[in-house]
């Protein structure tokens, strides 16, 4: 790491940071194609994280070893954590449907993300083409961390704190527009829980089981009363009423 | 003899200078101390959880049954590797790689003893160091979730996803936790790398204390006891480990994560979970207890106790302890419910962690005071601390006034009122009613209509 450190400030490359960028680098492209191609929402999300990944390596490359830690610890560890809970609870077979809505956008959205890529691309590459990386040394004199964190608290304290105030506004306004408030007179109390059970035609004893025999052990065979008639309270209302056929009824022919 | 002991703590510096096969014995170390301690570590627990519910626990392979999680895990490599119809099966072929890989990648920062001579080079005993080192820690816990989440979500059926999703929130929120706590051994050390903060915890700070030179212990589990106590929690919570276990909670969801897990993945998601508790232990070793350094009174007898392999057996033996205070909670505590779970994770951990640290800090920056100052400072925050204590809202409800209290409290001249405990005398003149009947026939339902 150290060797590493003073290598990129230096605006040197040296051959372990080369190899890594090359086998990282394809790594996250292949990661963001996925992320776009993959027809699973969950599989999209695990694309991203190894893009994140690979950035995060990257920038422990590029001398910033706390940014690249942050970032797979915030953004991979928490924030994806959180995307992928969301799109688990969505349901494991949620998939895009593959109809075109608008007609031509495909073509349209490929031929102008490429034009972006390509613009910003070229951009970047005459504006930084030759510039010599210098400073870096001073900053990260006192090591990475120490030279970040003296920036955070001094300089950038104001613009710190304000993104702070922003993300927990967020945090308050979610947690307003989710929260139901019951109020106190909605909640039933223990009185009011006991009258509406005992209130007839609500019968306040537990459901009956459902009918365990000795030919069918099923939760949609219904219980039969003393009077033999069955119970419809004794299935779950998703299940329909499934009767014993004859041939569950009938002696198994296990008796001589 | 003392350029020789100041030589043996390692720096930043010293890493990254080791030829490859010197690496790839410490890699290999590594690895292997995971796999071992997997091995020896089923074994403890059973036997202390035996040992606690009084029976012998498994004695019949090997030596006190020693050999009894290598059985098993023969076993297991031999079963029929079931592979769900519903599943997604690529994740589900990932997910108890992903454990595995980062709770092993974990251990390679852990400092297990000073530097010493391997094959005449003179190198830390630690596969690499980093400056940020404990944040590689808290990015491999936090990657290592993915394993179980994944493994819940592509199994394909409802327990496991419910065990996927109760672990991801309770490894976000237990993270908090655990990366404030962590901030505090920050402040205090100065450093980010394990081998800095052990070498921080060697020897104690100067106080001033009312003029008194006071020499403060040299661990963070004595000088920073509130961040220990909350990072060790949370790393249980962290751990999946009773009685935080809820992702594999036996009684409301089979298995949790790994129900629908068989073979040798199954094996793979016992041995994660082994050896993250292992390197959890390592981890609060280093950050808190010293690290390899022999603990108090050793040093004092014996001034080679911390130089060459020595170190090495002070840190298995607090790894041990450790890993024992883990059995431990899961032979006494009952699973938490969930919801008791996240509030005492974001109700009781997180504020009680954000208030230390601001205590902290305001200590810190008061250090380089004057001497009057200091105590006008410390007076002032100590006086609110108190005047908050006494004055905060109690939820106790005043207790209703007695009758004699009310009476007293009624304006004067008001209508006169008969004392409270008048007993009236019966009046001479009713009559009085004597009830003349047979006593009741119990039993008998002969005359009922």
């Amino acid at each position: 790491m150290t060797t590493q450190t003073v290598l990129a400030a230096a605006g040197q490359v040296s051959g372990g940071e080369e190899v890594t960028f090359w086998i990282l680098a394809p790594l996250a492209l292949i990661g963001a194609i996925g992320m776009v191609w993959a027809r699973n929402a969950v599989h999209s999300a695990l694309w991203l994280v190894l893009t994140m990944l690979c950035l995060g390596v990257f920038y422990v490359l590029q001398a910033g070893p706390f940014i690249g830690m942050v970032q797979i610890i915030v953004y991979t560890g928490a924030i994806m954590m959180l995307f992928l809970f969301v799109l688990m609870l969505v349901g494991r077979d949620a998939s895009d449907s593959l109809i075109e809505t608008l007609r031509g956008q495909r073509v349209a959205a490929v031929v102008l993300g490429v034009g972006f890529a390509g613009l910003v691309g070229s951009g970047l590459y005459r504006a930084l083409e030759g510039v010599q990386a210098v400073g870096l040394d001073k900053p990260n004199a006192e090591g990475n961390v120490q030279g970040i964190a003296r920036l955070l608290f001094t300089k950038y304290v104001f613009a710190f704190e304000l993104t702070s105030a922003l993300l927990i506004t967020a945090a308050v306004g979610a947690m307003v527009l989710a929260h139901v408030e019951r109020r106190k007179e909605d909640r039933m109390d223990q009185i009011a829980t006991m009258k509406a059970r005992f209130r007839p035609g609500n019968y306040p004893g537990p459901k009956p089981g459902p009918g365990v025999f000795a030919t069918s052990s099923s939760v949609a065979t219904p219980a039969r009363l003393p009077d033999g008639r069955l119970s419809d309270r004794s299935i779950p209302e998703i299940l329909p009423v499934r009767e014993l056929t004859a041939e569950e009824t009938s002696l198994k022919g296990t008796e001589k | 003899m003392n350029l020789y002991l100041a030589a043996q703590d390692p720096t930043l510096a010293d890493f990254g200078k080791d030829p490859w096969w010197l690496v790839l014995i410490k890699i290999v170390f590594a690895f292997v101390f995971g796999l071992l301690a997997t091995l020896l570590g089923v074994w403890f627990e059973r036997r202390v959880v035996g040992y606690m519910q009084v029976r012998p626990g498994p004695n019949q392979v090997g030596p006190f049954g020693l050999l009894q999680t290598l059985a098993d895990g023969l076993k297991m490599a031999f079963k029929e590797d079931i592979l769900p119809r519903t599943a997604d099966k690529v994740v589900y072929f990932f997910a108890p790689t992903i454990s595995v890989i980062c709770a092993v990648t974990a251990l390679s920062v852990v400092p297990f003893g000073p530097k010493v001579s391997i094959f005449g080079h003179w190198t830390p005993l630690q596969v690499t160091d980093v400056s940020v080192a404990v944040l590689v820690l808290l990015a491999c816990s936090s990657m290592g979730i993915y394993g179980i989440v994944l493994g819940g979500w592509a199994s394909g059926s409802t327990y496991p996803l419910l065990g996927g999703l109760r672990s991801t929130a309770q490894m976000i929120s237990y993270e908090v936790a655990m990366g404030l706590s962590i901030v505090a051994v920050f402040m205090t050390a100065g450093t980010m790398s394990t081998s800095g903060i052990v070498a921080a915890q060697a020897h104690g700070t100067q106080l001033n204390v009312l003029g008194a030179d006071i020499q403060a212990p040299g661990w963070y589990a004595i000088l920073l006891l509130p961040s220990f106590i909350i990072f060790f929690i949370a790393t249980v919570g962290e751990t999946n480990r009773a009685p935080f276990d809820l992702p594999e909670a036996e009684s409301e969801l089979v298995a949790g994560f790994m129900t629908e897990y068989s073979s040798l993945k199954f094996a793979l998601f016992m041995l994660s979970e082994y050896v993250s508790m292992v390197t959890m232990s390592a981890v609060t070793t280093t950050l808190f207890l010293g690290g390899w350094r022999a603990p108090a009174p050793i040093t004092t007898f014996w001034a080679g106790a911390n130089s060459g392999w020595w170190p090495m057996l002070w840190f298995f033996g607090k790894v041990l302890i450790l890993v024992f205070v883990f059995v431990w909670l899961r032979g006494t505590l009952p699973r938490l419910r969930y919801d008791q779970f996240m509030r005492f994770g974001w109700k009781v951990l997180l504020p009680i962690n954000l208030i230390w640290i601001l205590v902290l800090a305001g200590l810190r920056s008061i250090e380089d005071w004057q001497t009057k100052d200091r105590l006008v400072a410390t007076g002032i925050g100590a006086g609110v601390l108190l005047l908050a204590t006494l004055f905060w809202p109690s939820r106790k409800k005043e207790p209703k006034p007695s009758l004699q209290e009310q009476v007293n409290s009624r304006p004067h001249g008001s209508f006169p009122l008969p004392p409270m405990d008048l007993q009236v005398p019966p009046s001479p003149r009713t009559r009085r009613v004597v009830a003349e009947r047979e006593p009741a026939n119990v039993g008998s339902d002969s005359r009922e209509v």
